[in-house]
């Protein structure tokens, strides 16, 4: 007998309107300013003069059914029964009513979770999924983030830094993660290794082929089969063809290592939105708590928190004062990897007798 | 209900994850694995504890892909079957279920409880508001699970989202529910475009992703320049709003120093200045927008009320050609009638049918414009060059350019049109 299928309703994107705290609704557009009266709290006024409080907090972003209940609960209890996520996967309470807002940060506290995360605090770290879930990684995520969260978690809760610092993680090079003001990145160091029995069962060997970067992959012969092989003078040793070929492995326990970059910026403000720049590299890949690349992100935020002024980025704050003066402060040494290579290279070059002394 | 104890996976590195001041997602595993009235779940957690603490020991993921989806659909799904299933049999098939959130990711606590139910009846009861990708992902369910899954919070409202070659789950900023920057209606936004493009969600058959974010205003909370394919972004092109008052109670309260120092010199165009009565005068021809003055004196300095969208297109991640920040395609566009709507989601099918024609496998929408060019791509879409496309013009001879007479004609007619 043939199984009944039941057909998709094709309905897309929900309307979230059907969702929205009702301040929000009646308001819609028509928000006059804001304020932060503390970190993790934000106000917004309408033009009707209806207020909205905001309270922010950190989760461990993969919930359980008990920290999913904990969540609402609080919301029905103390918030107004509605949830708004951020980007960075924080948790916001909305409510009309000033005098809600102390008891729902009393909550959210009591329950474990950190109020914080706004302005020019060290937003919530943005991550992907590595070892728990994800088919290529390098390295994991939500562990990376944990460590490193436990370590910053003053910086989530104050708001002490120039200006707002969004950390991601990548457990790939194809940066998953986005661009940070500091990001995290596995970088491998050598080429992957092909186990030739497997390749012509498992790979469309044209588009492994197609997917180098810098054409390092040939078809060939191999033992009599047909395989791949990767030309190691060229390799980049990027990983791109693991994913379309899982026999290409690249993921090596000792040579995976991490990279950190410094100075992405997404926003428009001040200076046009800006790409990570490489500044440390062969920082070991070290669970359960990756205490080398920690050490490395606390020396650049050291850094930068003393020597930036109120309201530049990472970006800005570089900008100013040089790469020179940046690897000077931080006392990471600069290395002919950091020259660039790439595309548009030699736009990256100073073609200029502007130098600090 | 809980798994034997002689068969719970011994977990020594993970442990020490749930040291620490910050929330543990290890802590909220195990008492998944522990304490929630499930045998299934209880066992499928051990085992994918199992399965992660053998990474973390040897450094290295056990997960492949696959092919699993929901009937009538061709992507939606993250399958994963375990490379170490016969050591971790309960968890050897743990897909990702993507689904999209509510534009604006908001949620009442009645949805997210029933959401969480439905989760804990057909998966393993672990969610994550949301990936990269802007998905609600459902974490771990096997291949009838799914399904299951998938039929039963389809019926109250809720799809899937992309994954694969296709047009992707869609993202957008609080905005207008929230932001006194908002200049546009994001939400709306959001809707009209992907909601467009179901098909082309359900079933991958484009060269590779192609993903529409929407952020109110220019300081891009959505990350759509830098991530997304097809990036709207709300802006004004009349003379931002002063409030004179606000100015002078904000250097009454701040100082002089800390005005100049903080917004005017700060201005990239050198727009402002500190008038002596401690008002601020802008000029607006040479605002950029930038935000920044806006950013520090919300309650003083408003956007204009003329609104309308920035239209970018090409930004995308590191694979394969380096990172691409969107280009500029439409400067301005007014966003007031249902047709202006239209106008927009026109411009996106233009540029995804143009984009599967052209487009090589796997080369995401920037990566095509920089093979081909921006002008050819433009022409290829039907947009006309402007010179808010680029930084600066050519710098290099070597073109050749004999159809000069016919594009200069053409760009004073467009002038005077």
């Amino acid at each position: 007998m043939a199984i009944e299928h039941r057909a998709p309703i094709e309905s897309g994107c929900p309307d979230g309107m059907q969702y929205m705290h009702p301040v929000s609704l009646r308001n819609f557009g028509q928000w006059k300013y804001h304020e932060h009266p503390r970190p993790g709290v934000l106000l917004h006024v309408a033009y009707s003069g209806d207020e909205l409080w905001t309270v922010r907090c950190g989760t461990q972003r993969i919930l359980d059914h008990y920290t999913l209940t904990k969540l609402c609960d609080i919301g029905d209890e103390f918030a107004d029964g509605y949830i708004h996520f951020t980007i960075r996967s924080n948790v916001e309470y909305l409510v009309a009513d000033e005098a809600k807002v102390q008891p729902l940060i009393d909550a959210i506290e009591e329950a474990g979770f950190i109020v914080g995360g706004t302005k020019n605090s060290v937003a919530m770290l943005s991550h992907t999924q590595g070892w728990l879930h994800c088919d290529i990684p390098g390295t994991d995520a939500s562990g990376v983030v944990k460590s490193m969260m436990d370590e910053l978690i003053d910086e989530f809760k104050e708001c002490n830094m120039p200006n707002r610092v969004h950390i991601t993680t990548s457990c790939c090079q194809i940066n998953c993660g986005g661009q940070g003001d500091i990001a995290i990145n596995v970088q491998h160091t050598k080429p992957p290794k092909i186990n030739h029995d497997l390749v012509s069962n498992v790979c469309e060997r044209p588009s492994v082929v197609a997917r180098c970067p810098v054409a390092a992959i040939r078809p060939a012969m191999v033992n009599g089969k047909p395989s791949l092989e990767v030309d190691e003078k060229k390799c980049i040793c990027c990983g791109a063809c693991f994913p379309p070929c899982p026999p290409m492995a690249i993921n090596d326990p000792v040579h995976s290592k991490l990279a950190i970059w410094v100075g992405g910026n997404h926003s428009n403000a001040r200076s046009k939105p800006s790409f990570q720049k490489l500044v440390a590299a062969g920082i070991p890949n070290n669970p359960p708590r990756w205490p080398e690349a920690t050490a490395i992100v606390k020396t650049i935020l050291k850094c930068y928190k003393e020597d930036a002024r109120d309201w530049e980025r990472m970006n800005d704050w570089i900008d100013r004062i040089g790469w020179p003066r940046f690897f000077e402060l931080t006392a990471l040494p600069f290395t002919k990897y950091h020259i660039d290579n790439w595309r548009g290279a030699r736009q990256s070059l100073n073609s200029s007798t502007h130098i600090r002394f | 209900m809980a798994v034997d104890k002689d068969k719970i996976h011994p977990t020594p590195m993970l442990d020490v994850l749930e040291e620490g001041p910050w929330p543990s997602f290890i802590t909220g595993f195990k008492r998944m694995r522990d304490e929630f009235p499930s045998q299934r779940i209880n066992e499928t957690i051990n085992s994918m504890l199992g399965q992660l603490e053998h990474s973390y020991e040897t450094r290295k993921g056990y997960w492949k892909g696959g092919t699993v989806s929901v009937f009538g659909y061709g992507g939606g799904i993250i399958p994963r079957f375990s490379e170490v299933g016969k050591a971790f049999p309960e968890s050897k098939e743990f897909h990702t279920i993507r689904v999209q959130p509510p534009a604006g990711n908001h949620y009442t606590t009645a949805m997210l409880r029933q959401l969480g139910k439905s989760w804990e009846d057909h998966g393993s009861g672990m969610v994550t508001f949301h990936g990269q990708t802007g998905n609600i992902m459902f974490i771990g369910t096997t291949t009838e699970g799914t399904q299951h899954f998938f039929d039963e919070i389809n019926e109250y409202g809720f799809d899937l989202g992309g994954a694969g070659p296709c047009v992707r789950t869609a993202m957008s900023c609080i905005g207008a529910a929230r932001c006194e920057m908002s200049c546009t209606n994001e939400h709306k936004m959001h809707l009209k475009l992907v909601n467009n493009f179901t098909d082309d969600v359900h079933r991958p058959a484009l060269p590779y992703k192609f993903k529409f974010k929407v952020s109110g205003c220019p300081n891009d909370c959505q990350n759509a320049i830098e991530r997304s394919d097809f990036a709207v972004i709300g802006t004004w092109r009349d003379d931002m709003q002063v409030d004179d008052e606000e100015v002078k109670a904000f250097v009454a309260k701040k100082g002089r120093q800390y005005v100049i120092d903080n917004v005017i010199t700060r201005c990239p165009t050198q727009s402002l200045s500190l008038n002596d009565d401690d008002t601020i005068a802008v000029d607006n021809r040479n605002c950029v927008r930038c935000m920044h003055c806006l950013n520090v004196m919300p309650k003083a300095l408003h956007p204009g009320t003329d609104h309308g969208v920035t239209l970018l297109m090409g930004g995308k991640r590191t694979l394969k050609i380096g990172d691409l920040m969107g280009t500029v395609i439409i400067p301005f566009l007014k966003m007031e009638t249902e047709e202006d709507y239209e106008r927009i989601v026109e411009i996106a099918e233009e540029t995804i049918d143009f984009w599967a024609e052209n487009g090589l496998e796997h080369e995401r929408c920037g990566e095509m414009i920089e093979r081909i060019g921006l002008a050819n791509f433009l022409e290829g879409i039907g947009i006309e060059v402007d010179p808010n496309m680029v930084n600066s013009p050519r710098q290099c001879s070597y073109v050749r350019m004999d159809g000069w007479d016919e594009e200069a004609e053409k760009w004073f007619d467009n002038q005077a049109s």
